[in-house]
């Protein structure tokens, strides 16, 4: 079947899909986007976490036919809906914190990050508490870092989020 | 002078690529590969009868299958034992696809090879392979037993033996005054990386030259493992490995059968074929560990001191021995930690059962021994009514008694020379930072709450950074980029940063100007691999060198053409310059122009080096006799033994009185891993290590039922914490440098995981008040152990109560 949706801003097709295709696969091996990872193919591990029309889905555990007619954003696409900067503010903030080790989960968790950012901070509910942080991060498996740079980070993007949309400057 | 990068918290040169999805992965490479499957074996023992391969054969899409049938010479044979030992008895490995028998659940049997790794699945499935099972071996006790053996011609399932002794520990222990026994249990985990193995090869027919990616520990080794089994010249094989998603270990084995396959079936279709693990084929194909029964029999005066120690370990080696006794001798010898035991005697058997293969899991052996001393160290304190902390401080080797042998062959088969450590120190540090002395008052106040608080303490001594060697080529280009090579490979510790941080300081570049390779044979064929903590001690000290001796060169150059003395010469921000004079000087690029003398000029700058320009010596020739041309430098360090890492650990739990649900309210690491590269880096690595020693001590166990089906092979079942389990972690650091290497570090890769399970132990212990011995605990196997407490199926530690003023009731 042929499958036509958008992803990260861009409209895609992707021709002789199989009924049992994964998303996730659409999107690593025909559309060019490895930055989705494949590490348990069970939903359980988060490492392929993108959003579909706005809410974050492991994307292992989406048939591709059911992206059909709508938005999907990955890694790739964070930093770029704004346009111009290098880098979006949950990135920066995994940068800074020393978040990344071997980084094969590290995509995952940044658009699960950005979604939490996105859900409080962002939108002017405040800066999320440390365990508000781990129960919104915990379906998605790291090996590397212990989670604790990477709660770092979570807290530091949603304080500056925070103060953004507080008008204070960064 | 520049700001020196050694030491300093940099932020890592890899991460921007990582966080914008452009890192890439084995899986991320080779589009237009064919993709491999593998038929494997639902058995854990069983006889291959007869493999059916028609019903595939009319899948579309379908490339190739192999069976053993298909292999020759080398590759029909069995894969190599990598570490050979005097003490294996029976050395049992692999065959690339299994040739008679199959020994685990999961072994590999078949080969499919199609266009894409859904068709290859569906072939898998279509593939019928007939076993008459045999009688499977799990668990330690049924392998000991030996009523049934793993391996056919063998009369038992012991595979290695080792007996190691200094004085005579028994009789040591027979004349001491106190006296204890423990039998100690750990149970099985595994490294489980998020990234799993794959390998991905590319044959080219014309050159005869095969390229190899592999998400490896070891560049090196699986090139020339490779290159043997395959008949081809070592020159013909390249191995680089990409962006690899974490190792613990398990990387470090190899050639993996799938390692074989992959380039074997390239080179036999004469096109690219890619393998990568899935989850499951991870948990049951690649490698486990930690699997072990101990006996201690301790031997102590009144004042809690050592007097003899006498163990006895019965390690699980799984199907097979392609790692040979790594892991055991690991326990067996930093068992001893930082004490002096007195005379000491260890004994271990390792032993086959029908289960995936043991190897070195990071720790790699180190847990269950500091699990085992640590235990011991707890005991003693109970049963003489001391305080735990002054029982450990009573057997401390001292500063000052440093370089101190502990008269034992180390696992990299160098004497177990502990280079330096100031344990005292480290001790009063971590009952500092957790408020060892008082917590008592807190616990009293807790339980008069009606709370279950305990405290528990753990050290370790970690060998890190063995040999034999590691390489290091630095070069500048005549852009004055410096290009930094090292044959280790990385999965994570941030190696290109801290090379880079090394380099810079040596050479007097800016970071920015400097990029580091690792794990590509093209760029340093010479190496070892990344394991036993040794990346930065190994890799740093070699492009230290490297480095070193490119700068005398550079210096030597730019003294010709600034006619200057070398000696009064410096490399401030990539330009060489007179001290005190900085208008007098010569960028490094240049000077990389004028180390190569040229017949040709390719641009503006290389005329400098070119023959009609410039004065020359019509004496000397224009390269001397004991020089080349470039700018570059290559060293190699090769240590006289390993450098010995330590640490403590403190944990205060809370267990719950109704549900026995383990919290850590405190996790604290003392760590001295000698000079520190980049802290950020080192408390990155600490804290994954106390991740995984959490998981350990808590959650995570390989669950085989008795027929050797793996129960939990999934993330469903087999319970990696998330963000929600780990505890936070406080860290103090001490830096006792390493006199063994140029840059005074020692290894810190490991260092986070090596007492989890004691100190975890430790604490629930002393919030249960009764002895602790098996590990992992879990909520319900505490609240089984309660019950039994309270029918008075387990005694009560002896002072254990009274530390508290609790009555014993």
């Amino acid at each position: 079947m042929r499958v036509t949706f958008e992803v990260n801003g861009r409209p895609v097709t992707a021709d002789d899909v199989w009924a049992g295709e994964s998303l996730l696969y659409v999107l690593r091996e025909r559309l060019g986007l490895p930055g989705s990872k494949n590490a348990c193919e069970q939903g359980e591990c988060g490492s392929c976490t993108v959003y579909l029309d706005g809410v974050t889905v492991c994307a292992c555990m989406v048939a591709a036919g059911q992206a059909h007619g709508r938005r999907v954003r990955t890694v790739e696409g964070l930093s770029s809906p704004g346009g111009g900067q290098r880098l979006d503010a949950v990135q920066e903030a995994f940068l800074e914190a020393g978040a990344v080790q071997c980084g094969f989960c590290t995509p995952g968790l940044l658009v699960q990050a950005d979604d939490l950012v996105g859900r409080t901070a962002r939108r002017g509910l405040g800066v999320p508490g440390d365990a508000e942080i781990r129960e919104h991060l915990a379906g998605n498996l790291c090996r590397c870092t212990g989670y604790e740079a990477i709660v770092e980070a979570v807290r530091l993007a949603a304080e500056r989020a925070d103060a953004a949309v507080r008008g204070g400057a960064r | 002078m520049a700001t020196r990068m050694f030491g300093m918290p940099v932020q890592r040169t890899e991460d921007e690529r990582l966080i914008t999805g452009k890192g890439g992965y084995l899986d991320d490479l080779g589009a237009g590969a064919y993709a491999a499957a593998f038929v494997r074996s639902p058995h854990a023992h069983a006889r291959v009868r007869d493999i059916d391969v028609t019903g595939a054969l009319d899948v579309e899409g379908l490339v190739a299958v192999y069976t053993h049938e298909d292999l020759s010479g080398p590759m029909a044979e069995p894969l190599p034992l990598l570490i050979p030992h005097p003490a294996i008895l029976d050395g049992r490995t692999p065959y690339a696809l299994a040739k008679e028998y199959v020994h685990y659940v999961g072994e590999p049997v078949v080969m499919v090879v199609a266009r894409d790794r859904y068709v290859a699945e569906d072939a898998v499935g279509r593939i019928a392979v007939d076993y008459e099972t045999l009688d499977p071996v799990v668990g330690i006790e049924a392998a000991a037993r030996a009523e049934r053996v793993v391996h056919a011609g063998m009369s038992d399932n012991v595979a290695a033996h080792l007996v190691q002794e200094v004085g005579d520990a028994r009789a040591a222990i027979a004349a001491a005054p106190n006296r204890i026994e423990l039998d100690l249990d750990i149970e099985r985990s595994a490294c489980t990386p998020m990234e799993g193995r794959g390998v991905y090869a590319r044959w080219d027919g014309r050159d005869a030259m095969l390229r190899l990616y592999s998400s490896t520990q070891t560049a090196s080794g699986v090139r020339a493992a490779v290159a043997a089994k395959l008949g081809l010249q070592l020159g013909q094989v390249e191995v680089v490995v990409p962006d690899v998603g974490g190792g613990f270990g398990v990387k470090i084995v190899h050639p993996w059968p799938e390692e074989l396959m992959v380039p074997w079936a390239a080179r036999a279709l004469g096109h690219e074929v890619k393998w990568a693990e899935d989850r499951r084929e991870h948990f049951t194909a690649a490698a486990h560990e930690r699997a072990q029964r101990q006996h201690v029999t301790v031997g102590f005066d009144d004042e809690g001191r050592l007097l003899g120690l006498d163990v006895d370990i019965l390690h699980d080696n799984g199907a097979y021995l392609p790692y040979g006794i790594i892991v055991p001798i690991v326990t067996s010898t930093q068992l001893l930690g930082p004490y002096k035991p007195g005379a000491y005697r260890v004994e271990f058997r390792s032993l086959y059962t029908t289960t995936a293969i043991v190897t070195p899991y990071r720790g790699a052996g180190r847990p269950q021994g500091v699990f085992a001393m640590e235990r011991t160290m707890d005991a003693i304190a109970a049963h003489l009514g001391m305080d735990r902390a002054d029982v450990r401080a009573a057997n401390f080797i001292q500063p000052e008694e440093m370089p101190y042998d502990q008269g034992l062959l180390f696992q990299d088969g160098r004497p177990l020379i502990y280079d330096s450590g100031d344990y005292p120190a480290s001790l009063e540090k971590i009952k500092k930072l957790v408020g060892w002395d008082d917590f008592t008052a807190y616990r009293d106040a807790a339980r008069a709450e009606g709370r279950k608080v305990g405290i528990g303490l753990a050290c370790y001594v970690e060998g890190t950074g063995p040999g034999p060697y590691e390489g290091g080529h630095v070069q500048v280009e005549t852009s004055g980029k410096v290009r930094v090579a090292t044959g280790l490979t990385t999965q994570g510790q941030g190696h290109q940063t801290a090379l880079a941080q090394i380099v810079a300081d040596e050479l007097g570049v800016p970071m920015s100007d400097i990029s580091v390779t690792t794990g590509d044979t093209r760029r340093m064929p010479y190496s070892v691999g990344t394991f036993a903590s040794r990346g930065a001690v190994m890799s740093g000290s070699a492009v230290a060198l490297a480095a070193r001796r490119l700068k005398e060169k550079a210096l030597r150059i730019a003294a010709d053409a600034l006619e200057a003395d070398a000696e009064d010469l410096e490399i401030v921000d990539g330009r060489v310059q007179v001290r005190g004079t900085p208008s007098a000087g010569i960028e490094l690029g240049t000077v990389a122009v004028l180390s190569n003398p040229l017949r040709y000029a390719f641009d503006e700058a290389s005329k400098a080096a070119t023959q009609f320009t410039g004065a020359a010596d019509y004496t000397r020739p224009p390269v001397a006799a004991d020089d080349e041309p470039g700018l570059e430098g290559t060293d190699f360090y090769s240590p006289l033994r390993s450098t010995f890492a330590s640490g403590m650990h403190a944990v205060v739990v809370e267990t719950d009185p109704e549900t026995a649900e383990i919290r850590i309210l405190r996790y604290c690491v003392v760590h001295d891993c000698g000079k520190l590269v980049n802290p950020l880096i080192v408390e990155g690595q600490v804290h994954g290590g106390v991740a995984q020693g959490v998981a350990g001590a808590l959650y995570e166990r390989m669950e085989y039922d008795s027929g050797g089906q793996l129960l939990n092979a999934s993330f469903m079942d087999f319970l990696m914490p998330y963000a929600s389990e780990v505890p936070k972690v406080e860290i103090d650091h001490l830096e006792t440098p390493s006199p063994l290497n140029p840059l005074g570090i020692k290894g810190a890769g490991e260092a986070g995981v090596i007492p989890g399970a004691a100190v975890i132990a430790a604490a629930v212990e002393d919030a249960e008040g009764f002895a602790i011995t098996r590990m992992p605990v879990s909520p319900s196997e505490l609240f089984h152990l309660r019950r039994r407490f309270d029918k008075g199926g387990i005694a009560p530690l002896p002072g254990a109560y009274s530390r508290t003023g609790e009555a014993n009731a």
